[in-house]
């Protein structure tokens, strides 16, 4: 990452910078609990001015190697005076897939906020009206998490050892 | 002129379903309105009707079988999803690709952005009761289709391009239409024009109507040309660059007030910049070598089939290729193109698996459609149906 970028997001988020990459949008890893916060002071920020809401979705990363099943969380912000992006990334237990919304700082947030909820069931603390979007409201599962499967499970006619992930 | 105030509902509250097939909406979602007699007093918005998960199929799909999933996002500009996903995947691979694909690509993506402002464009005036205009300027998207079909054989689904560059060079017939094209269209895209922007009907209709802020536009994570009618100049081919986009010269239009009449107006003048970035295209490409339409990435793109049946490295990539035996590497990567619509993002997030481990779609519609009961709360009935298709909405980009 930019240096100078790197001096200005460490002078505003301190210690809420658990990381940092940039191997193609410059990437902060923050924690769940802090997500509200950090988006607001790289709002408020006069020099860095993350004002534009690009998108927000989730993530699923199953159990692997030792390290427990979470979600996550991506923000992409940017500041449309400079041209420049930012990529806040956040992971959480599946236990307790919730954070703060961020609905009150970007309306735009609502519906992505929605479409992470109806398809992750990551639930956003605050979201005016936090019910699914795109699914059908009587559905009881999250079909973007990993364990879902992408087809009807009780067919025979197809074998997916060969051509599956 | 003495104006005459509509009818309210004296108080009793009516709920009326615009949708979900309903020939205002022009695709497939529902808008319930509580109506004040003529006035819309809120509306709420049904979208989903046309989910095809399409970010769940790609987490099973190698790269080459996703193109097909972009062509139905906004199917009105297939072509530019097309290109922005070969993009994002050269990105991911870390692929350069030789500057007459550059050239190329400007062409064909500047030529969709016409075919999907022209459709946008002519649909308000056809709400607003201007059916002529409509049926005398979609003659050109068809052209233009015709074009796409010479190039790659689809005309609405196109699946048009590969990683690294086109599947096979643009045939005689597609620069003879081309040509055709930029001989003929201004003339009667500007005979369109004259019938709309300076009329005092459509103009009444349209000024006005659907305003938004540049301020609330912004909140609303508007992109794209209704963005720019609401005078904000962010256009994703300026503030960040690709496909060579910095040496061409165009300006970015932007409007006033973000109504109905600057969004129309901001895509009809859109489509004069896109037709002088095809002009400009096409004259740089005469220094380009033309046997060049793609960088040579076998492990990525099926090989020619004649290949395949005479030469063993072919047969052994189209294996490779169709079983996947290639890796990709362990990366996340963003990018984002100016589609019809507004910033079309990619977010490709790959493990080292033979498919993507998660693909997200930005789909401009449907952040910016959140923002409709602002813009038509107080308006009119027929305000809010131009103010729908002001906008832009396409269903297949709303749902993925």
């Amino acid at each position: 990452m930019d240096e100078a970028l790197l001096a200005e997001l460490g002078r505003v988020l301190g210690d809420r910078m658990l990381s940092h990459e940039s191997d193609d949008v410059p990437t902060v890893c923050i924690r769940a609990s802090d997500l509200y916060d950090t988006v607001e002071a790289l709002y408020n920020d006069e020099t860095l001015a993350y004002r534009f809401l690009t998108d927000l979705f989730g993530m699923h990363y199953p159990a692997e190697g030792g390290k427990s099943e979470e979600l996550g969380l991506q923000v992409l912000l940017c500041n449309m005076r400079t041209s420049t992006r930012l990529r806040l990334s956040c992971r959480f237990s599946i236990d307790s897939p919730e954070v703060a919304s961020l609905t009150p700082l970007f309306p735009a947030a609502n519906w992505l906020e929605r479409e992470t909820y109806d398809f992750f069931g990551i639930r956003f603390k605050g979201h005016p009206n936090l019910k699914r979007i795109l699914n059908i409201e009587s559905m009881s599962v999250f079909p973007m998490r990993k364990d879902f499967p992408l087809e009807d499970q009780s067919r025979e006619d197809k074998d997916d050892r060969m051509f599956g992930r | 002129m003495e104006t005459t105030k509509p009818p309210t509902g004296q108080g009793n509250p009516l709920t009326l379903n615009l949708g979900p097939t309903h020939p205002a909406t022009h695709g497939i979602f529902q808008n319930v309105l509580t109506m004040d007699g003529e006035i819309v007093k809120d509306t709420e918005q049904t979208v989903g009707y046309i989910h095809r998960a399409f970010e769940k199929i790609a987490e099973r799909r190698p790269l080459y079988q996703i193109t097909t999933l972009t062509d139905r996002l906004n199917y009105c500009s297939s072509p530019l999803n097309n290109m922005g996903w070969h993009m994002t995947v050269e990105k991911l691979l870390d692929i350069r690709v030789p500057r007459r694909v550059e050239l190329l690509r400007v062409i064909i993506m500047e030529l969709s952005r016409i075919s999907d402002h022209l459709i946008c464009t002519s649909i308000i005036g056809v709400d607003a009761g201007a059916l002529t205009g409509f049926m005398y300027i979609f003659q050109w998207r068809e052209l233009i289709y015709e074009i796409y079909e010479a190039i790659c054989g689809a005309r609405m689904t196109t699946n048009m391009g590969r990683v690294g560059g086109f599947e096979r060079n643009f045939p005689p017939e597609a620069w003879e239409k081309i040509d055709n094209f930029l001989r003929k269209y201004m003339k009667d895209f500007e005979e369109f024009d004259s019938m709309l922007s300076r009329n005092r009907i459509f103009m009444d209709r349209t000024m006005g109507v659907g305003t938004i802020s540049g301020e609330r536009a912004l909140a609303y994570g508007f992109t794209g040309p209704n963005l720019r009618a609401a005078g904000v100049d962010y256009d994703v081919r300026v503030a960040h660059p690709y496909s060579g986009y910095g040496e061409y010269k165009f300006d970015i239009p932007i409007g006033v007030e973000g109504s109905a009449y600057d969004r129309f107006m901001v895509r009809q003048e859109e489509i004069r910049q896109s037709f002088s970035i095809i002009q400009q295209a096409v004259a740089k490409l005469k220094d380009e070598d033309p046997a060049v339409y793609r960088s040579e990435v076998p492990a990525w793109v099926l090989p020619p089939k004649e290949a395949v049946y005479s030469e063993m490295e072919a047969l052994i990539y189209h294996f490779k290729t169709v079983m996947g035996e290639t890796r990709m590497p362990t990366r996340e990567v963003y990018h984002s193109i100016e589609a019809g619509n507004g910033e079309l993002g990619f977010y490709l997030f790959t493990d080292g698996g033979r498919t993507p481990a998660r693909l997200r779609f930005r789909r401009p519609c449907f952040i910016y459609y959140q923002a409709f009961p602002e813009m038509v709360r107080g308006c009119l009935l027929s305000d809010a149906v131009i103010t729908l298709s002001s906008l832009n909405i396409i269903a297949g980009e709303l749902d993925a």
